[in-house]
């Protein structure tokens, strides 16, 4: 019941980002329309960063504590992380093209997005090749704990690796100071695909117990 | 201590004794070597300016292979089941996987080291103490992660697969730090234009071994 709640409370959060990014928000001056895609584009990261904290946090405490329910907050928490990161990127690239006149650059940025990306297909990847459950769950795990610690080592090894060889060619006006509208619906956007994230790891770790109880 | 020295020192003499893994090493090493020549053509410039990320493409793809290995040997005869039996802290056997992965490329970089140096006409001389610290430090991450999930894919079936793929992204930091230290080094630039990169190397090392002492238990259960 609470998480059908859940699920009419994230989908009318959507619809009020829907809203607020095409109705409330003002058109951007300088880059029009396009820059509406941040609304898509900014909380889909935060999203997946949250998700890839949950990975780590269901990796340790399987680890330590060893209750399957553990685990299957990770895996649950790893697919819609995916997911939104593969959001991100998509939604960056369409985002770029009229800003950046390019679908892709090896920007910072980008780069040390889809190595994230990368690191967590192929944790899915190990996911899909155990069948037995305990056995994947420590692999997983291990795989899980590992990433979340990279993340910083990626992020800063990329940073360098583009500073160093070229300043940053790209990046154009931006919102620096960002307007109130602005900043409200990205807010809106936010706690709309959080409670969406919610709702998936709700569904998907009660159809993971399900599936558990019955498969043994 | 001494339970890691005794798993290096078994998978030395075993190594010594079949020459498995570093015959077709050194040999796939002199392939690459050919496929990068044909790649970039008979300019010299181009080498030159390729050389840091070649050198460093020799190493992964070799270690991609060696790492892989590493507990392949454990499955015959239950040596899986005599490992996982050992008393005491499973960390140790980590630690000797991890020193004899380490030995094992430091031979096969030898090797690339002076095959590149004689088939471009290189002199690797000059730079070598600088050069073989970032080796260490580069080799030391790549071993780390790789003796981890090397343990990990052992078991599945499709383990060739999914060894490179997990382990490339992961790595990505070990990489782009090597090779720009690397490419200082070579460049002949003061060695300490390369500080920021082997800080980095170093700390990824040491973010890359915690983590590996601390759950290689939970892998090694097979």
């Amino acid at each position: 019941m609470a998480v059908r709640a859940l699920g009419w409370l994230a989908g009318l959060a959507l619809v009020a980002g829907l809203v607020t990014a095409f109705g409330y928000a003002p058109r951007e001056a300088v880059q029009g329309n396009v820059q509406r895609i941040m609304y898509l584009h900014v909380p889909a990261v935060l999203t997946a960063y949250l998700a890839f904290g949950l990975v780590f946090l269901g990796s340790v405490g399987y680890l330590l504590t060893r209750r399957p329910g553990w685990d299957r907050l990770a895996m649950a928490a790893a697919e819609p992380g995916v997911i939104f990161t593969g959001i991100t990127i998509a939604s960056g690239s369409i985002w770029g093209k009229p800003t950046w006149g390019t679908w892709w650059t090896w920007d910072a940025r980008l780069t040390s997005t889809a190595v994230l990306f990368l690191v967590y297909v192929g944790y899915l990847l190990l996911r899909g090749m155990i069948d037995e459950p305990d056995r994947r769950a420590r692999a997983a795990a291990v795989v899980g704990i590992l990433g979340a610690a990279n993340i910083p080592i990626v992020h800063f090894s990329v940073k360098w690796w583009r500073a160093l060889h070229q300043p940053a060619t790209i990046l154009g006006p931006g919102p620096s100071p960002i307007a109130a509208p602005i900043a409200l619906t990205l807010f809106v956007n936010w706690i709309a695909f959080t409670l969406l994230l919610l709702y998936l790891l709700a569904k998907r770790t009660e159809i993971a117990r399900l599936e558990d109880t019955h498969a043994g | 201590m001494r339970r890691a020295w005794i798993v290096v020192w078994k998978d030395v003499l075993s190594e010594c004794r079949s020459k498995e893994s570093l015959n077709a090493l050194v040999f796939f090493s002199l392939l690459l070597l050919f496929v990068f020549q044909f790649a970039l053509g008979p300019e010299r410039a181009r080498v030159e300016a390729a050389l840091p990320g070649l050198l460093w493409l020799g190493f992964i793809l070799a270690g991609l292979l060696a790492f892989g290995r590493t507990f392949l040997v454990e499955r015959e005869n239950d040596c899986w089941e005599g490992l996982v039996l050992t008393p005491g802290d499973k960390s140790a056997i980590y630690l000797g996987k991890l020193a004899g992965n380490v030995l094992l490329m430091a031979v096969v970089e030898a090797v690339l080291l002076v095959l590149f140096a004689v088939f471009f006409s290189l002199d690797f001389t000059g730079v070598l103490p600088a050069l073989s610290l970032v080796l260490a430090l580069g080799t030391l991450g790549l071993a780390a992660v790789g003796t981890l999930f090397g343990a990990i894919t052992a078991q599945l079936r499709a383990r060739e697969l999914l060894f490179p793929v997990l382990l490339l992204p992961a790595v990505v930091p070990v990489l782009l730090g090597s090779v720009s230290a690397t490419q200082v080094v070579l460049s002949g630039q003061p060695f300490g234009d390369a500080a920021q990169w082997l800080k980095l190397l170093a700390a990824a090392d040491l973010v890359y071994l915690v983590v590996g002492l601390l759950t290689f238990e939970f892998v090694l259960e097979g």
